[in-house]
């Protein structure tokens, strides 16, 4: 049996604008996603901002009740038994949110520790092991006010931990964490799943989902659009060849009049300090470099190279076909 | 014994997080001698000892409901603003047994208000308070802490699901002080005024406070004023599930 079951799952906010003439809107965020994660299983649901990541995990931590469909916890409904699915989650967010400032860390996890009715004889032990798991020992009796952003994350997973939860929600936990803090909890996150805990990691880090996930979902305006494991994405864009073009101010017309072009298939950019990366995607058997330079007329041009598909360009790819 | 040992500890946390706050601690330094100085002011008017004395009594109890009913508006709000209130909702307890420390610790921070404004009364205006049955006054101070607490309470369990909610509690705070006789006998009021003045729990902590004070029998006070009080938590617990259920269904529980 799944541990983690999303069935045709939809979820529709209604949302307003103006004042005096109110002019109602449905959007819909979460569109008939479906998926099952297996007892020990890290994975990972990937997509840009906005794509409906974090309002499929909240339908399954019991925080959202869906439009539409089902979904359960280790057999338990989101909806009807939400109380056996929160006995059973532990639920860590990204960003600063999410502690009491004006209290220690210590404060936190104890508080916390009762209210996910932790033993009252294993709340101390407890919270000092996680507090060595998270390297936050030594730190505990500050107020969380004065800790840094990678500190109150490493709170946070410490906090979704108390009760020893067999199944973890991670929602973006590395995001805004500075690179050695995003790598020191990529390796707890790991950790997590070598002593077997089952993981959903929400994340739009390529490189994270790649090193972290045993399979992975795509998720693009509220829909699944592709599922495997990360070689199985890459293996989809393996075909082709990338060419990246350094380019120092690129108007936006530019870029899609390169989209645009026969054999193309995606096309984004990355900006790289002063210059821009313009990363295009192209089948296989076509050599698109003189063309794609053709088109960038008068912008001022850097290095140019041709390299193998990635699992980001996977990605880029699924996400630029549904556009 | 469990639900005691969250109930004891959730109140400990929240009155740690609450006094930690230097602008409601400014506020709650603040109360006590605006209310207890108008009071006076108001009262020593009419040259009465007692009403002096009435006046009193009454700005203390002023104090304990302008710090629960501003506190527990804004308490769930901060847990909003805190990104915290998700969390709260995502524990397996009972919701209500998270919120009802809540309302409890805003009505300890009532205490302070209370002796506050006893003291400055009677260090500025000389007000000597006798308590007349010392046992009786001990008994009815807590029961209205508990009853305003759970009144609070009440009042939070709303906020879980609308976000503006926080308005209520602070609009809430003036006509309770008239409804409930803090200033001004029940009597002075209309009539149709009085059922909604019997429904509210300090409406019974008052009378029970001023008349353990001056030697009447506050027994039947204290019963309603603990008896209301059972009722609001009662409510609260039973529409605990229904309020969190539609903050569910609208997505509002996030919203700030």
């Amino acid at each position: 049996m799944a541990v983690v079951e999303a069935l045709d799952l939809h979820r529709t906010y209604r949302t307003s604008t103006g004042t005096l003439r109110r002019k109602w809107k449905n959007v819909e965020a979460v569109r008939g996603v479906s998926f099952e994660i297996q007892e020990g299983e890290l994975f990972g649901l990937l997509g840009p901002n906005g794509a409906g990541k974090t309002t499929t995990i909240k339908m399954l931590i019991t925080l959202l009740i869906p439009t539409k469909g089902t979904a359960r916890v280790l057999g338990h409904d989101v909806v009807r038994d939400a109380r056996e699915v929160r006995k059973n989650i532990g639920y860590v967010f990204g960003g600063e949110r999410g502690v009491y400032e004006r209290l220690s860390g210590y404060d936190n996890l104890r508080y916390f520790a009762e209210l996910y009715g932790v033993p009252p004889k294993e709340i101390r032990p407890r919270i000092e092991s996680l507090l060595q798991l998270v390297g936050l020992k030594g730190r505990e009796q500050e107020r969380t006010e004065g800790y840094s952003r990678g500190m109150k994350q490493r709170l946070h997973i410490a906090r979704g931990l108390l009760h020893d939860p067999p199944v973890v929600f991670l929602d973006e936990p590395t995001i805004g964490l500075d690179p050695v803090g995003a790598r020191e909890l990529r390796a707890t996150i790991a950790s997590l799943a070598d002593a077997g805990k089952t993981i959903l990691l929400t994340t739009h880090y390529m490189f994270e989902a790649d090193a972290l996930c045993d399979r992975i979902a795509v998720i693009n305006r509220g829909e699944i659009v592709a599922e495997g494991t990360p070689a199985d994405l890459k293996r989809g864009v393996a075909e082709g060849t990338v060419v990246e073009v350094e380019v120092f101010g690129i108007p936006e017309q530019t870029v899609e009049r390169v989209r645009e072009l026969s054999g193309v298939v995606a096309v984004s950019v990355e900006e790289r300090e002063q210059a821009q990366a313009l990363i295009v995607q192209t089948q296989a058997d076509v050599e698109l470099t003189q063309s794609i330079l053709g088109q960038l007329d008068g912008a001022n041009v850097g290095r140019i190279s041709r390299r193998e598909p990635t699992l980001e360009d996977a990605y880029v790819s699924l996400v630029s076909a549904e556009e | 014994m469990r639900t005691l040992r969250l109930i004891g500890l959730g109140w400990l946390f929240q009155f740690k997080q609450m006094s930690r706050s230097s602008f409601d601690s400014f506020l709650a330094i603040l109360w006590p001698i605006f209310f207890g100085t108008v009071a006076f002011f108001m009262f020593q008017q009419g040259g009465d000892p007692d009403a002096l004395i009435y006046a009193g009594l009454g700005a203390a109890v002023m104090g304990i409901w302008t710090a629960t009913s501003m506190a527990a508006g804004t308490s769930l709000q901060r847990e909003r603003w805190l990104g915290t209130l998700e969390l709260l909702v995502a524990a397996p307890q009972h919701f209500s047994l998270i919120i009802l420390p809540v309302g409890l610790a805003t009505s300890t921070i009532g205490v302070y208000c209370m002796v506050a404004t006893i003291l400055w009364g009677r260090l500025v205006f000389g007000i000597e308070l006798t308590i007349e049955q010392p046992l009786l006054f001990a008994l009815a101070i807590p029961a209205t802490l508990l009853s305003v607490g759970a009144l609070g309470f009440l009042i939070a369990v709303a906020f879980a699901r609308y976000r503006h909610a926080w308005a209520l509690g602070s609009m809430s705070e003036y006509p309770v002080w008239l409804i409930c006789g803090f200033l001004v006998p029940l009597t002075l009021l209309p009539d149709w005024v009085r059922p909604i003045s019997w429904l509210l729990a300090p409406t019974w902590g008052m009378n029970a406070i001023r008349d353990a004070a001056t030697g009447a029998a506050p027994l039947a006070d204290i019963a309603m004023c603990l008896l209301l009080g059972a009722a609001y938590v009662v409510i609260g617990v039973l529409v605990t599930d229904r309020v969190l259920h539609a903050a569910r269904a609208r997505a509002s529980l996030s919203l700030t």
